[in-house]
């Protein structure tokens, strides 16, 4: 069997409808289970250590990804000069290390406290341990193959592109160091369980708050149209 | 005028025995789950006491509420922006030993034990963890003064008694406490709606009910710290808040709340109360002292045919207004003004009302007797006119339910005194003097006043209690569904299991 085949292709595929034909359908069908699952209320002191480094970091590195992603001009015109480019790479590996300190705070909790053992599903434990394993591949990455901000846009803009159009090119990512193809299968399997896991949280972006009214009523009948 | 309606409450404190059946009943129906074991949405604090979660009142700690900034109303938790950077980690959240750990015993031990030299015990254990625990606390450990010296002695409403005062109260002669019973408050200006990121928790606009969909509920426990009463409460199990929902499905059939209908000293009394939402911006951004005249303000009157006329526009039935006009609620809350908010100063403009406690008479040490401070000749005039006799601090009880102006606990507490005074005239003296009349003009009250407020205390029946409208439900499915399609199912179809996700 072609390894190289079933990761870079297969395995993407499989772990893409997955995330897109699953999430719809818990997104729509079993919104119950949606939540963040705070465990704030039984242990407090770890937590805050653990998912404020955590998400502040990811929720930025998440982001820079999306940008190399969708604008790549506009990341390579930004790190064309020199200084520009430092910033972003120091800012970018900092975030990192600040997640990764962050992931390991959370999943010492988890494993060694028992009141929250007692909120702990083995999914919690393997969406722990893929996190921990991305963010060392990252940070790793961003030490060992410096300015991975621009290097993506040529290697990862391109070879995602082509999985999301149906015309997957391998050969952009076969030859790449071993931590970077662990990191991309990595987050393929992340994407893979995201459905199946307390992940799906990802998704609730409250900003309607910032505009919605402060007060919501509503009727069983909509009383105005019944006068 | 926007005429809305609104199912509240009245509870009697004067009445109120601290028996905690409310608090079982309520437990028993809605609360005995999984992960919901240390929720009471219905609890009896004694007061002066610090309450369930510990200190709730205290809000520089647990910052529920609103507050008044340049005249404009704010949550205290946090601006809308603020709100989004805390969802990861909420310092105000009040944590599990805030409230106390929920507990069982080991009973199977007392079964299975090995045969030993002594008796087997159940041993305490965690209802959370299942390890054994050392119980430091629980709710109502401080239950009729118990362990004062650290619970009744940091109760936040001592706050503005002189040293001297909050001394004497722990005198054995001064002793003094009453109960206080506590749901959701169903306000008119909820703050853990206004808190709520996800928009989850809403108000019926109906009976004014106020309800989290636990399907758009994200954890974000924004609600459990921006309520001032600690009224919502975060499942640890499901990952989903949960509060009082005022037993609607009980009210939709007719029948009153658990905790109202189990009420053993019948203190609780239930009816509709019509109010001008229009008012609500106004009415919640005034100084403290005008907060209550401005509350009142905004319940109006049933039997006005304004009122009535604007009502119908809103498309109020008929039979909801004839049931606001035989409202005990509206008696008195607006008709005698006896009943009050629970701390109208979080303004968050509550919909269940108090009618304060009378306190036992201040007794005071003569050659080593008791005897109450009074003055013997007008005995039967007891408090009236020194209502600083009481042993209960007039400062304390309007701390809880005025703001702090002790001008209207006054007025409450001599309208209680002088319907007293005047029926113990009749009854016991067999006929009413003129001095007893005099008081009663003196509080405010017309002799049938005094009456009917007499019946309505001792006497009520149970329809008088509780006066519940008509709440149609068959035509509210008929809006969402088609009859005969609903005619094959059960109740409203199928729903989820209330699972926690994965």
């Amino acid at each position: 069997m072609d390894w190289n085949l079933f990761f870079f292709v297969v395995f993407p595929y499989i772990s893409l409808t997955l995330f897109v034909v699953v999430t719809t359908y818990r997104l729509i069908y079993r919104p119950f289970t949606q939540s963040s699952l705070s465990s704030q209320l039984l242990e407090r002191r770890q937590l805050y250590w653990g998912s404020i480094p955590f998400h502040h970091g990811v929720v930025w590195i998440l982001l820079l990804h999306l940008l190399a992603l969708v604008f790549p001009k506009a990341l390579l015109l930004w790190n064309a000069v020199p200084l520009r480019l430092y910033l972003l790479e120091i800012s970018g590996f900092a975030l990192g290390l600040w997640a990764l300190v962050g992931v390991v705070v959370l999943l010492w909790r988890r494993i060694t406290v028992p009141y929250i053992q007692a909120v702990t599903t083995r999914m919690d434990i393997v969406v722990l341990i893929l996190t921990l394993v991305s963010m060392i591949t990252g940070v790793l990455t961003a030490s060992l193959y410096r300015f991975g901000s621009t290097w993506f846009t040529g290697v990862f803009t391109p070879y995602l592109w082509s999985v999301f159009l149906f015309q997957p090119r391998p050969e952009l990512v076969i030859s790449l160091p071993w931590i970077i193809q662990l990191h991309l299968i990595n987050n393929f399997a992340l994407l893979a369980i995201f459905p199946f896991s307390r992940l799906v949280h990802i998704l609730s972006w409250p900003l309607d708050y910032l505009i919605r009214p402060w007060q919501l009523v509503v009727g069983v009948r909509d009383r105005k149209a019944t006068k | 005028m926007d005429v809305r309606t609104h199912m509240s409450m009245v509870f009697h404190l004067d009445k109120c025995i601290g028996c905690h059946t409310c608090s079982v009943a309520c437990k028993n129906i809605w609360t005995d789950r999984k992960g919901a074991e240390y929720m009471w949405w219905n609890n009896v604090e004694t007061r002066p006491g610090t309450g369930y979660p510990t200190q709730w009142e205290n809000q520089e700690h647990f910052r529920g509420g609103w507050e008044m900034k340049k005249g404009k109303l704010n949550l205290k938790l946090h601006t809308r922006l603020e709100g989004l950077f805390k969802l990861f980690y909420n310092p105000s959240l009040p944590g599990l030993r805030d409230y106390y750990e929920p507990f069982t015993f080991d009973y199977k031990n007392l079964f299975n034990s090995p045969k030993k030299d002594v008796q087997p015990i159940a041993e305490p254990i965690s209802m959370i963890t299942g390890d054994p625990i050392d119980i430091e606390t629980g709710p109502n450990w401080d239950d009729d003064l118990g362990g004062s010296n650290i619970y009744a002695k940091n109760d936040p409403n001592l706050e503005g008694l002189p040293q001297e005062v909050r001394e004497q109260m722990n005198e054995l002669e001064r002793l003094v406490f009453n109960y206080l019973p506590r749901i959701c408050n169903h306000c008119l200006n909820p703050a853990c709606v206004a808190a709520c990121p996800s928009g989850a928790i809403y108000k019926r606009d109906e009976d004014g009910v106020v309800l989290v969909n636990e399907n758009d509920c994200r954890a974000w426990r924004m609600c459990v710290a921006a309520c001032p009463y600690k009224k919502v409460y975060y499942n640890w199990n499901t990952g989903k808040s949960e509060k009082c929902i005022l037993c609607f499905p009980r009210m939709e059939t007719g029948q009153a709340p658990a905790c109202a209908h189990s009420c053993v000293g019948r203190i609780r009394y239930m009816g509709v109360l019509l109010y001008d939402a229009d008012q609500i911006p106004h009415a919640a951004n005034v100084p403290d002292d005008e907060l209550i005249a401005a509350h009142r303000e905004m319940i109006l009157d049933p039997f006005d045919p304004k009122v009535i006329a604007a009502a119908k526009e809103n498309g109020i039935g008929d039979d909801w207004i004839e049931s606001a006009q035989n409202s005990p609620a509206y008696k008195f809350v607006k008709e005698w003004e006896i009943a009050l908010p629970l701390h109208p100063e979080f303004r968050t403009m509550v919909m269940m009302y108090y009618i304060p406690p009378l306190s036992p008479v201040v007794s005071v040490t003569e050659r080593s007797l008791f005897r109450l401070d009074l003055m013997q000749e007008d005995y039967d005039f007891e408090l009236f006119d020194r209502l600083d006799a009481a042993r209960l601090p007039i400062k304390y009880l309007a701390n809880l339910f005025s703001a702090g102006d002790e001008g209207t606990i006054r007025t409450v507490l001599r309208k209680l005194l002088a319907v007293r005074i005047y029926m113990r005239r009749k009854t016991v003296h067999g006929k009413v003097d003129s001095i007893s009349r005099k008081t009663l003009a003196e509080a405010g009250l017309t002799e049938e006043q005094a009456i009917d407020m007499y019946k309505m205390t001792t006497l009520p029946k149970m329809e008088e209690r509780f006066v519940f409208p008509n709440y149609h439900r068959e035509m509210s499915i008929e809006a969402m569904l088609d009859p005969l399609t609903h005619k094959g199912e059960v109740g409203l179809g199928y729903i989820q299991q209330p699972k926690r996700g994965e």
